[in-house]
């Protein structure tokens, strides 16, 4: 990984700012969570938050769809536009804002349902399918995309609980891919999985950045390194740089962003 | 002599206990490895002293009783007795034990008399004698377990042992408990149907019991068809389960999902409080305030309201059945991940969408659980139906007709004049069973529903 080599998936295209975040802070009740995060999050681009626990980069993420509104004593301030539109505007609804803005969670939680009505939870409660032939091909479509179609073919009635915990994370990326977001965030996605499952969600997050834009919060910094081409990295709350992924692993200017990849801090 | 008794066998625990501690920490006390700590020797002598004992005690205290009549009994002058049946001999035994206790009734025998001083001089030979019996056996295994207290001697398995034992008979009493009352109820539902038929009992449309008991009483003949009285408990159970069940399940989602936590705090121990009224209280309720007001809507709307009516206590019964079902759908409700709540929002569900479509089928084996809880106790519950519910037994479903239930029976079949060779009374014991039958029957479903839907989605 020298800046001489870049990845294969040069050259990018033309980064348009999905999200624009100015100046966003978040306080948990009295403890100050996130300080004054700037930054602008390309469309159709993986996007990696990195940091020590603690750091911020969830609770970041979690502001980009509007998550923290379900934890009571969340309070975010600053700006954050959606194409331009600020999420916080009174006109925006934060059910449809979600619809757009798609989740994966840390600990795969697919729903105590079939695999089938896992995939069909989103466009049901959004009514993106007239009958059931076209939910179908949603749910297919969705399980393709995300890798798992031909493994579950044959046992869509079976339960989403039992599959393995890959799958199971597969299956909840098929879940928020099946609502045909703009963008996918991912809560640490691979933390809960073996080497084998986790090289597959890596793969799928590569081809997943073709449709959308793709923001992966991850403590692998191999992993920021091998699926992302922008990093972010979060300490004690501020952002302290964001850039090009190769130049952040290779160059990086700040020095406490030299010691965390050095292993130093984290 | 009693207290004096267990008093020893108390001292002679707590010694066995100190000596042997005592014991196995001079053994320490002098560089040697113990094997149990000192405690496990102390309680492994205080339970080794205080088990075997305590049961000698209980054992003797009662078989003294019969042991000292039957020798007193034995004591009298063969006139005395003679002639007399068990009945007769019980009361020359009674007058015996009033004139220990220094009631006399007339003028008695002499006879009488010395086997009442008999009586006196038995007894405290018998709570000497116990006395010693204790102070024997105690010192015996105290000196068993302090010649046992030795470096290497395993005090904890043995001591762990012991309590082990304890628990398996604590269990036991609950479990034989149990299967006494189960076959007293099939013995005397048994003698039952040797009077009735079953087929009767089981599909007989009239519910007609109070018979004579005695032959100068005047009563009906009486017929023992048991389907009237189970429909009004069938009844009486459907409404308090179509009030309970809604209003229940939508008190928990709300505080579960949507109640702010101040408001949650301050709710649910107001809603646990009711579980708390005793079901007098809501008999009160029922009679007095429940069923004038359906009475009056009766008069308004020109429907027909019984005064005792079977929605009156249906409705109230409900009532108590609320904190049932709203605790085990709240507990279930709150015992779903955040994770899935979590899952459904980020997809874009409304809060409502998500404790339809996710977090409700999730808690769905919790609330199953806690509704068939509730509908045990409805067909159960007695004391609201005997305040509210009717006595004649009517083949209706009409909840606004009088009705009678199960227990409402069982009830009336014991108050007043009983006879245990009357079909009238032993009645009762096969109403019991069959109580007993559905309210078993329910358990093991809602057993069986819970696990095949943990099996199928855990």
């Amino acid at each position: 990984m020298t800046p001489s080599a870049p990845p294969a998936a040069v050259p990018l295209p033309p980064p348009r700012a999905k999200f624009e975040a100015r100046n966003v802070h978040v306080h948990y009740g009295a403890s100050h969570a996130l300080k004054a995060v700037s930054i602008d999050i390309p469309d159709r681009t993986v996007t990696a938050f990195i940091g020590p626990s603690g750091c911020g980069k969830s609770t970041f993420l979690r502001c980009l769809n509007r998550m923290n509104d379900t934890i009571a004593i969340a309070r975010v301030t600053g700006t954050i536009r959606l194409d331009g539109e600020d999420i916080h505007a009174p006109a925006v609804d934060p059910v449809l804002l979600r619809a757009r803005v798609g989740m994966v969670f840390q600990k795969p939680n697919p729903f105590p349902k079939s695999i089938y009505d896992n995939v069909a939870y989103g466009p049901r409660i959004h009514g993106l399918a007239r009958g059931r032939a076209e939910l179908d091909a949603i749910v297919e479509r969705a399980l393709r995309r995300a890798a798992l179609w031909n493994e579950v073919r044959d046992r869509l009635a079976a339960p989403g609980t039992g599959l393995s915990g890959g799958q199971q994370q597969r299956l909840c990326i098929a879940r928020a891919v099946a609502t045909s977001p703009e963008v996918l965030l991912m809560d640490e996605p691979c933390s809960a999985l073996d080497p084998i499952a986790t090289a597959q969600v890596e793969e799928l997050i590569d081809e997943l950045r073709s449709q959308f834009a793709v923001v992966i919060v991850t403590h692998s910094m191999h992993q920021a390194a091998r699926v992302s081409q922008k990093t972010a990295f979060f300490h004690m709350g501020e952002l302290v740089e964001h850039g090009d992924t190769d130049q952040i692993f290779t160059i990086p200017r700040d020095p406490r962003t030299e010691s965390y990849i050095s292993g130093k801090i984290g | 002599m009693t207290t004096a008794a267990f008093a020893l066998l108390l001292l002679a625990t707590v010694g066995a206990c100190l000596v042997n501690r005592r014991a196995a920490l001079a053994i320490r006390g002098r560089g040697a490895r113990l094997h149990s700590l000192a405690g496990f020797h102390g309680a492994y002598a205080g339970l080794l002293v205080a088990v075997p004992t305590a049961v000698l005690v209980l054992l003797w205290l009662l078989l003294e009783g019969p042991v000292i009549d039957r020798l007193v009994l034995a004591g009298l002058p063969g006139a005395a007795l003679a002639g007399l049946d068990a009945g007769g001999r019980d009361l020359v035994l009674a007058e015996i034990h009033q004139l220990a206790l220094g009631h006399r009734f007339g003028t008695p025998a002499p006879h009488a008399l010395e086997a009442a001083a008999r009586l006196v001089r038995l007894r405290e030979a018998a709570g000497l004698l116990l006395l010693l019996a204790v102070l024997a056996t105690a010192a015996t295994l105290a000196f068993l377990a302090r010649a046992r207290v030795r470096a290497d001697f395993r005090a904890r398995p043995r001591a762990e042992r012991i309590i082990a034992g304890l628990m398996v008979f604590a269990s036991a009493v609950a479990v034989l408990t149990t299967l006494g009352i189960v076959a007293s109820l099939v013995v005397e539902t048994g003698r039952f149907f040797a009077l009735v038929p079953w087929t009767d009992f089981l599909f007989g449309t009239r519910w007609e019991p109070q018979i004579a008991i005695r032959a100068d009483q005047i009563a009906g003949a009486g017929a023992f068809g048991v389907l009237p009285v189970f429909l009004g408990t069938l009844v009486v159970t459907a409404v308090a389960l179509a009030v309970a069940v809604p209003v229940g399940l939508f008190a928990a989602i709300y505080l579960a999902e949507f109640a702010s936590p101040a408001g949650r705090r301050r709710m649910k121990p107001v809603l646990e409080i009711l579980a708390g009224v005793p079901t007098v209280v809501y008999g009160f309720f029922a009679i007095l305030t429940v069923a004038p007001a359906l009475r009056d809507l009766g008069a308004l709307t020109g429907l027909a309201v019984a005064p005792n009516t079977a929605l009156a206590a249906g409705i109230v019964m409900g009532v108590m059945l609320v904190p049932f079902i709203s605790s085990f759908a709240d507990d279930a409700l709150a015992a779903v991940p955040r994770a899935l709540r979590d899952g459904a929002l980020a997809l874009g569900a409304t809060r409502a969408e998500a404790v339809t479509g996710v977090l409700v089928p999730a808690a769905l084996p919790g609330i199953m659980g806690g509704i068939l809880l509730a509908v045990s106790r409805a067909v159960g519950e007695t004391m609201i139906v005997v305040m509210a519910a009717g006595l004649i037994a009517r083949m209706t479903v009409n909840p606004l007709d009088s009705v009678t239930t199960v227990t409402v029976q069982i009830v009336s079949l014991l108050v007043g004049d009983t006879a245990f060779d009357s079909p009238k009374t032993l009645a009762a014991f096969a109403l019991g069973m069959l109580l007993f039958a559905v309210t078993l029957a329910l358990n093991v479903l809602a057993l069986a529903i819970v696990r095949r839907y943990r099996e199928a989605y855990d």
